[in-house]
């Protein structure tokens, strides 16, 4: 049973790498290329912890194998600040909410949130409970959640970067 | 908790991944979106040696409409299905469904096909494919034949398709005249969860607003997703009463063979299938007016 040799983009990063074919996606970018930031929750496509953009789509990086990336663009929540310490609009708009306990979930719900505000940078709530509908959170109740999704889409259409 | 080890290839077209799965002869397995598969092979039920997968060949992500008919490829993700213009203007039950199927991330990742072709009786887009009298274009190392949906699902997790045989695409005909189609989904965890029912109906008017035509399919509620025969036979020639509707949607509710299992009871989903026809009906003659 070879290996099978792909190319993974992660974050602006080339990888090249030979991967088992039934290691899955989050398998991959955790052990391999240690970005760890990806959570493992259920690993039945529930939970959305192991949530990555794949050229710009959400997707559970749980039941997706890692050949099945082979030159795509991939987003992790590690790339998603731009500077070495800043924290991105909807990083900063989970702490400033108290979207965050734990802290297991929010890197899933953080990508889930981009996805949504590069879609729809104007969402109502029920879009917004219905975009984060596939990530489950243990500690906080959604509402901060919310809450902090429906600030930072008012922030960022101020600052007028819809990105 | 990884996955049980398989060989992977990347056929570049139909017949090529039609010729692997004849020569692994039931050892093999297609891979579309993988959202069921994983899962199946994570629960130990599907133990492949071969996984092959669809994503290298040219066009098969590809919804195309000519000026009768609209043809929707193996790998035509559901969120791709569920925004696509044409699928939303002529189809809206099968937008609608496409878009109430599992998460945000699973309908990124899952394929219409792949739902069907994993033939779960609870597979959202099923009523909807049944009511557009939808057909699937097999392919196998010999050539091409054609499958009526009606014909194609043989029980739970079983399909038509025989030794080195793949879904190439599913083919549905624009409709004419004035048609209305609807989807109905009852589940537990909002719209994410898997359907306890699922209805589907779709009414052709004529001039007169007699019914023309009509089509009625259940799912969750038998070994397989099906059209509810008589309630449709009912509805032809008839103008939509409260009464007519009634008396048919007590009749879709005797055409179900539900179990009773963790997220319903049998007497339930019956009692639901009666519910949901009503409300399909209604929304369509809504619609209609
Ligand atoms: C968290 C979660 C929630 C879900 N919620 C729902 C839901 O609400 N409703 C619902 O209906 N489903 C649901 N599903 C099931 C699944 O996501 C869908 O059935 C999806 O459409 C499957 O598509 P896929 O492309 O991922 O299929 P795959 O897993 O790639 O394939 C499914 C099956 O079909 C076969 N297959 C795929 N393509 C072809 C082809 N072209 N020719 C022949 N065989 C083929 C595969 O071998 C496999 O047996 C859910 C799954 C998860 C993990
Ligand atoms: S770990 Fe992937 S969805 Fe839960
Ligand atoms: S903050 Fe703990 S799971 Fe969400």
């Amino acid at each position: 049973m070879d290996k099978v040799c792909i190319t993974l983009n992660v974050n602006g990063d080339r990888y090249e790498l030979a991967v088992d074919p039934w290691r899955t996606l989050v398998e991959v970018l955790r052990d391999d290329l240690n970005l760890t930031g990806t959570k493992i929750g259920c690993q039945t496509g529930d939970c959305g912890a192991c949530t990555v953009l794949i050229d710009g789509k959400s997707v559970a990086s749980c039941m997706m194998l890692a050949v099945a990336a082979d030159n795509k663009n991939i987003a992790t929540i590690e790339g998603l600040s731009t500077g070495q310490d800043e924290l991105h609009p909807i990083q900063e708009a989970f702490v400033e909410q108290g979207a965050i306990q734990c802290g297991y979930c929010t890197p899933g719900m953080v990508l889930s949130t981009k996805y949504l505000l590069d879609q729809n940078p104007d969402p109502t709530e029920t879009e917004i409970r219905q975009a984060l509908s596939g990530n489950l959170c243990r500690c906080t109740g959604y509402h901060r959640i919310v809450k902090a999704v429906e600030a930072v889409a008012v922030k960022m259409r101020a600052d007028g970067k819809g990105e | 908790m990884s996955l049980p080890k398989f060989t992977y290839c990347e056929p570049k077209t139909l017949e090529e991944a039609a010729l692997k799965l004849a020569e692994y002869d039931g050892r093999a397995r297609i891979v579309a979106g993988g959202t069921d598969l994983l899962l199946g092979m994570r629960r130990g039920i599907a133990k492949p040696e071969v996984v092959i997968s669809l994503a290298r060949i040219a066009g098969a992500n590809a919804i195309v409409a000519s000026a009768t008919e609209l043809r929707i490829g193996a790998m035509a993700t559901l969120a791709e299905v569920a925004q696509h213009p044409l699928v939303q203007q002529h189809f809206p039950a099968l937008a609608c469904a496409a878009a109430v199927t599992g998460t945000v991330q699973i309908r990124n990742m899952g394929t219409v096909v792949g739902n069907i072709c994993n033939a779960s009786p609870s597979a959202d887009t099923a009523t909807p494919l049944l009511i557009y009298d939808a057909k699937m274009i097999v392919v196998a190392p010999g050539g091409e034949r054609t499958v009526a949906l009606a014909e194609f699902f043989r029980g739970p997790g079983k399909t038509a398709l025989t030794q080195g045989e793949l879904v190439k695409e599913i083919v549905l005909k624009l409709p004419s005249g004035t048609t209305r189609s609807n989807y109905q989904k009852l589940s537990p965890r909002s719209k994410v969860d898997i359907a306890i029912v699922g209805v589907s109906a779709l009414l052709a008017f004529s001039e007169t607003g007699a019914i023309r035509r009509a089509r009625i399919a259940i799912g969750s509620v038998a070994p397989v997703p099906k059209r509810a025969l008589e309630a449709e036979n009912m509805l032809e020639g008839c103008q939509l009463t409260p009464e007519v509707i009634a008396a048919v949607a007590a009749v879709a509710a005797k055409e179900a063979a539900p179990i009773t299992d963790m997220r319903a009871s049998e007497d339930y989903r019956r009692s639901m299938v009666a519910v949901l026809t009503r409300r399909a009906l209604q929304q369509n003659q809504r619609e209609q007016q």
